[in-house]
């Protein structure tokens, strides 16, 4: 029982981790971002090949991918998704409109991945020491990734509190109109807070590929699990995503365990579902005039 | 008018005598792509009845046709085939009120999401099941059906998707459907029951989809839940109506055709590239072509309409 409760944190920390790049991009800069789930395994292979063809430290490795996921999505965001901001009359056709325009990127980030990996999977040994805690053997690598998640978060967090870029980043999220009368630049802060979603799935990314098998194809499965943590805590809500997590983590550790492991996503659906019937806002979401 | 639109009758009726007649004379692998052709008709026109209207973009294409496929390897030698048929479209229906009601009711975001979702979640319970009840995983569908059988019953299909899309169109459910695309909450202040108008329409495009995997799926003789469950058919269905023009019911056809072909053609000259391929394809449609072909083909008759009035005027 500890022992899945324990799983079902770690779990739930990198849930939450995943999540909330997302829940900037698409809070902040309201792009549904399809591809967010390549991106994370994109800066997986960049760690993997750091790590086995230049011996390099996937927690140093982190020095390189966060930048290059900040810089990444900020080009992707100026030269791909400005022309649709700028076409979109209202919000519900810039979803729309980013949802396909992102599933196209999608298949492209996946089609450059496959032509150069292949299809098989991957992963390498890092940290792989087992330590006990509390009574139950958990591996090192696992439990660093869950340290500089929750660490992560709280900067984030902080920063957007505390900061005055952050106070602005969260007025564009709670209302762009209002914004501008504030004199905040709406069209650079929903960039910034695109590419700060980008760093944050670089980061995901390399913590997860220091303790989990990944392929090519295996994207998609990341995006639909961020898509319904976010949804789930509230669009742009950190603590939300936090929670939705935790949850989402904890149940499926919990099936896993004591029910049957093949009905982890049936879980997951189900959780989705309940809360949305609910809380369509999510759980700390605030209903949408 | 009159008499042009006897002559496209016509012409419809003749060019479907054509088509029924042409297993006759095409050799195995001219068959294989016209089936292609035909079931991904089937498919996008039948995404389009949906999603055109209600702009909800559904993923869940492979969900249906995987289902239908996987009713035929269950019951495919057990039952008659018409009743195969018969049980595949009531099992889609029946999953497509479900789903409808339990995501239809929220906004269109949290639909995609779950709709991308859906496939993989029906998967992994099809997994599930065969691995602790049934113990095997994957059957063998051995069903008298030939080539032949399996186009004829698609072309079948493919008129009734194009006939219940222009009943549709011309009823009070596609009347209110339209309001409801252009605008939920004027439709609820018309007295308009969204819910079961979004929900009917759903099952019946979801109904057309189960019964394409139905049809399709004596062509495999092996299925597994990969193959029936296979999300690239979810996916390229979308862009193929959109290429088209999802808002009209031909539109959809009309990408799904040369898209059909191009696929065809990618799989088999760069099969390594055609991810990559297909979304460079669906970029330049969601940024050249917002509306699809039919935008273009409105936009042309926009303009060119005032000039022949003027004509007229002048003679």
């Amino acid at each position: 029982m500890t022992n899945a409760i324990f799983t079902g944190l770690m779990l739930g920390g990198m849930y939450a981790l995943i999540a909330m790049g997302l829940t900037l991009q698409y809070g902040v800069a309201r792009i549904m971002n399809l591809s967010y789930g390549e991106f994370l395994v994109a800066a997986a292979f960049a760690s993997y090949w750091l790590f086995t063809g230049w011996a390099l430290n996937p927690l140093l490795a982190l020095a390189f991918v966060i930048p290059a996921g900040f810089g990444g999505s900020l080009i992707l965001y100026r030269i791909l998704l400005t022309p649709l901001v700028r076409r979109a009359r209202t919000r519900d056709t810039l979803e729309v409109d980013s949802i396909l325009a992102t599933f196209g990127m999608m298949f492209i980030v996946q089609g450059i991945m496959l032509s150069m990996f292949g299809g098989a999977y991957f992963s390498y040994s890092f940290l792989a020491i087992p330590v006990s805690l509390f009574g139950e053997i958990l591996a090192l690598n696992r439990l660093i990734a869950f340290g500089l998640a929750v660490a992560v978060g709280l900067a984030l967090y902080l920063a957007l509190t505390h900061t005055r870029l952050g106070t602005s980043i969260r007025a564009v999220a709670v209302d762009p109109m209002a914004a501008q009368l504030v004199a905040i630049d709406v069209v650079r802060t929903s960039a910034f807070a695109f590419a700060l979603g980008g760093a944050l799935v670089a980061a995901a990314g390399v913590l997860i590929s220091m303790f989990l098998t990944f392929s090519a194809s295996s994207g998609v499965i990341f995006t639909m699990k961020a898509l319904i943590v976010v949804v789930m805590g509230g669009v742009g809500n950190l603590l939300g995503c936090l929670v939705a997590g935790l949850a989402l983590g904890l149940s499926e550790s919990l099936v896993a365990t004591f029910v049957d492991p093949g009905l982890t996503l049936a879980v997951n659906f189900a959780l989705f579902l309940g809360v949305l019937l609910v809380k369509p806002a999510g759980l700390f979401g605030r209903a949408q005039r | 008018m009159n008499r042009m639109r006897l002559a496209a009758a016509l012409a419809g009726c003749a060019g479907l005598a054509v088509l029924a007649l042409l297993p006759m004379y095409a050799d195995a692998y001219y068959l294989a792509l016209a089936i292609g052709l035909l079931q991904f008709t089937v498919l996008a026109t039948a995404w389009g009845l949906f999603s055109g209207p209600t702009r909800y973009v559904s993923l869940a294409t492979t969900a249906f046709f995987g289902v239908g496929a996987y009713t035929v390897a269950v019951l495919g030698e057990l039952l008659p085939w018409p009743l195969v048929l018969l049980i595949a479209t009531a099992i889609g229906a029946l999953m497509a009120v479900i789903v409808g009601l339990s995501t239809l009711r929220l906004s269109g975001l949290h639909f995609v999401i779950f709709t991308f979702g859906l496939a993989e979640l029906i998967r992994q319970l099809v997994i599930w099941y065969e691995v602790n009840k049934t113990r095997v995983l994957g059957r063998y569908v051995f069903v008298d059906i030939t080539q032949k059988d399996i186009y004829w019953q698609l072309l079948v299909l493919a008129v009734a998707v194009f006939v219940i899309g222009w009943l549709i169109a011309r009823s009070r459910l596609g009347f209110a459907l339209r309001i409801i695309g252009e605008d939920e909450t004027v439709a609820k202040h018309c007295g308009i029951n969204v819910t079961i108008a979004k929900v009917t329409l759903f099952a019946i495009s979801a109904v057309f989809m189960t019964l394409v995997g139905a049809i399709m799926a004596p062509r495999w003789t092996y299925i597994e839940p990969s193959i029936a469950f296979n999300a690239t058919i979810s996916f390229e269905v979308v862009i193929m109506a959109l290429l088209g023009g999802a808002h009209r019911l031909w539109g959809p056809a009309l990408g799904a055709i040369p898209l059909t072909l191009l696929f065809e053609f990618l799989a088999a000259r760069f099969p390594t590239a055609s991810t990559l391929i297909m979304g460079v394809i669906f970029l330049l449609i969601v940024y050249a072509l917002p509306a699809g072909v039919v935008g273009l083909w409105d936009n042309f008759r926009r303009q060119w309409r005032p000039q022949r009035v003027e004509q007229g005027a002048g003679a």
